[in-house]
């Protein structure tokens, strides 16, 4: 089982690169439409390799108002 | 399509669609590669005749208001039609606003029974207001076996003993109370009766009919005026499907076009670029001869359709595009915003016809729609029928406010009496957009009627008409706006054009982009051009819709951003 901290690490990576993002500048807090500079089509294209890499289904509503990478581990972390 | 003609209510004409067209398919829910359900216009009936008789049974009178907060999905469309059936007035509202605006909205509609997803119901009972709420009944959707539902009791289990009875409606009874805009302390709850809806259908289905076998594809919310009228009162009136997806993500969306050959769907703009940037660059990795080959057939096409569309023979020619639309895709529909003509000539040169239209909620949705008779993307279409359009003081060009009079005009603003004497005068609505009906009846668009500046040669420019000559720039996204609508300044001299601009993270303004700017903005007649920019650090605020919230982000410009942050161009 991991822990939440790497399942947090996890999504950090994935998302460096797929948004081609320096990974050190990403942290857990940050909110990830700010940071990255994505929109609502880009965040449910990361929700969708972020579920292919987790091996989890994750419904669109359970993202729905999450911005910070944290929350999303966390909602990850549950269905893990 | 039924006679509408022959209905007082929507309850009624709904009702007789069931019965029309029992063994069709009415309703179609999948969940991203699974099909959960399918449900015939038989088994609609048998789904929502119960809960219409839980609602009698729990005390709902005739005319009290019900509300909803669902995503797209069949309980949307069966606890719509049990409100219907029971005399009851719905409010739809947008499930994408937070739980303290949904408790806003829930409170100013006064609205006594809810329907709602779990999930939003969750967020809902732990809002700060939620201690104040008036409900009187709440329905949950799908909530886990053991939640704490807070007062609410599971919708799956809310039946009726006995047969509900039917309660009539007469038509000039409110039908609904939809929300156009405003949780920042001025809510717009727009009254649509039930004579607005059953005339708006009849004026639009000949643009746009639906026959048993039609489908679908459900992706605005349902709240919202389009997807209301699209995916759900005109297909079912006309005996279409109605396909919802549980998850819209694009990947399933584009599935769902093959899988289940879709006949219409409803997009905003941005999600009509979207489309048209993913086909632009599979067109440009095809090798050079197909390329070519592809090109000249679009140029065939692009010749044979400017009179009409001519989907045969477009499947025909463009043969691989329109597969991967599932082949049966009639039109697009677009609106809830301006889309730019070269948007809509793109798709309409591959054989795919996309509706443009304006409209607005107080309205009751479309005022004009493209016919397409021919093609004209330079504009937004001509009335549908019963609508009476007059451009209130037009200038020296024709362009004035754009004022509508049809029986589809809301009958008010909710608890309102002064904005809805500023918004409907002498029986005109007046839309706050700006625009002129050219020789042939077609309306063009020029902007909304506040945001706009005046030149000293008396020019009136709006900025929505200079947005379109930087799109493609290499920002995240940028407005422009009159200057003096961001930091009002109370004259009508010196007035500027400014682009705000939103950058891509971790990008400057570097020479490139400045020369792009210039080179723009030089394109532009001289008194058009903008005289400078603002950096903006933040996402526009949108509504459902995608549109901008322009009041608000001006409104945050100004608070957050001196006059003197503006660098020149």
């Amino acid at each position: 089982m991991k822990t939440i901290e790497q399942t947090t690490d996890e999504i950090l990576n994935l998302a460096a690169t797929q948004f081609k993002f320096p990974r050190a500048d990403l942290q857990p807090g940050d909110d990830f439409y700010k940071k990255l500079g994505i929109d609502s089509l880009q965040a449910l294209e990361l929700l969708t390799r972020l579920e292919n890499h987790f091996g989890v289904e994750l419904p669109d509503y359970e993202v729905q108002g999450v911005n910070d990478f944290h929350t999303l581990a966390t909602r990850i972390q549950a269905r893990l | 399509m039924l006679d509408l003609a022959k209905y007082d209510s929507l309850g009624a004409a709904l009702r007789d669609a069931l019965g029309h067209w029992p063994e069709e398919v009415c309703l179609i829910e999948a969940d991203r590669d699974r099909e959960r359900s399918r449900l015939t216009y038989r088994q609609f009936g048998e789904a929502a005749e119960p809960v219409a008789a839980a609602l009698e049974e729990s005390g709902l009178a005739v005319g009290d208001r019900a509300a909803i907060i669902m995503t797209n999905q069949p309980k949307w469309l069966i606890s719509a039609y049990a409100v219907f059936f029971a005399g009851g007035v719905l409010v739809p509202l947008d499930y994408k606003l937070s739980a303290s605006e949904h408790l806003q909205l829930l409170a100013h509609s006064k609205a006594q029974v809810l329907f709602v997803e779990y999930p939003f119901w969750r967020a809902i009972t732990q809002a700060p207001a939620f201690r104040e709420h008036k409900l009187r009944m709440v329905l949950v959707t799908e909530a886990p076996p053991n939640a704490d539902l807070a007062g609410g009791v599971r919708w799956e289990g809310f039946r009726g003993a006995r047969a509900p009875e039917f309660r009539p409606r007469a038509q000039t009874d409110t039908a609904c109370i939809v929300y156009s805009s405003g949780t920042g302390g001025h809510p717009r709850g727009c009254v649509l009766t039930h004579d607005n809806y059953l005339e708006q259908c009849a004026a639009v289905a000949p643009v746009f009919p639906f026959w048993p076998g039609a489908r679908y594809l459900s992706i605005i919310p349902t709240n919202h005026a389009i997807d209301f009228m699209g995916g759900f009162l005109m297909p079912f009136t006309g005996g279409g499907t109605v396909v919802h997806l549980r998850s819209l993500r694009p990947e399933f969306i584009r599935e769902a076009f093959t899988k289940y050959k879709i006949t219409y769907m409803a997009v905003v703009p941005l999600i009509l670029k979207n489309l048209q940037r993913g086909l632009r660059e599979k067109f440009a990795a095809l090798p050079a001869a197909k390329r070519k080959m592809l090109d000249a057939l679009i140029g065939v096409n692009r010749a044979f359709t400017h009179g009409k569309p001519r989907p045969a023979l477009s499947r025909m020619l463009l043969k691989d595009v329109h597969k991967a639309f599932g082949g049966g895709l009639q039109a697009l529909l677009v609106g809830g915003a301006f889309t730019e003509p070269a948007t809509i000539e793109f798709f309409h040169d591959i054989g795919i016809p996309i509706y443009n239209g304006y409209g607005c909620t107080e309205a009751c949705t479309a005022i004009t729609l493209n016919d397409l008779r021919p093609f004209r993307p330079d504009t937004v279409g001509k009335p549908v029928r019963g609508m009476e359009i007059r451009i209130v003081e037009p200038d020296a060009d024709g362009i004035g406010e754009v004022s509508v009079r049809s029986k589809t005009v809301m009958s008010e603003y909710l608890d309102d009496p002064e904005m809805t004497a500023e918004t409907i005068v002498n029986g005109w609505l007046m839309t706050g957009d700006l625009g002129r009906v050219d020789a042939t009846g077609h309306l063009q668009l020029f902007g909304r009627k506040k945001n706009m500046i005046v030149t000293a040669e008396g020019k009136n420019i709006y900025p929505e008409d200079i947005e379109n000559n930087f799109e493609g720039i290499a920002t995240k996204e940028f407005c422009v706006f009159a200057a003096n609508y961001i930091w009002p300044q109370h004259t009508m001299t010196g007035e500027q054009l400014v682009l705000v601009l939103r950058l891509e993270p971790g990008h400057t303004v570097n020479d490139m982009l400045l020369k792009e700017l210039s080179r723009r903005n030089a394109q532009l007649l001289n008194y058009k051009r903008v005289s400078g920019y603002v950096l903006w650090d933040q996402d526009f605020p949108r509504n459902a819709a995608m549109k901008i919230r322009r009041v608000i982000l001006a409104g945050q410009i100004g608070k957050q951003l001196d006059r003197n942050a503006m660098v020149s161009l």
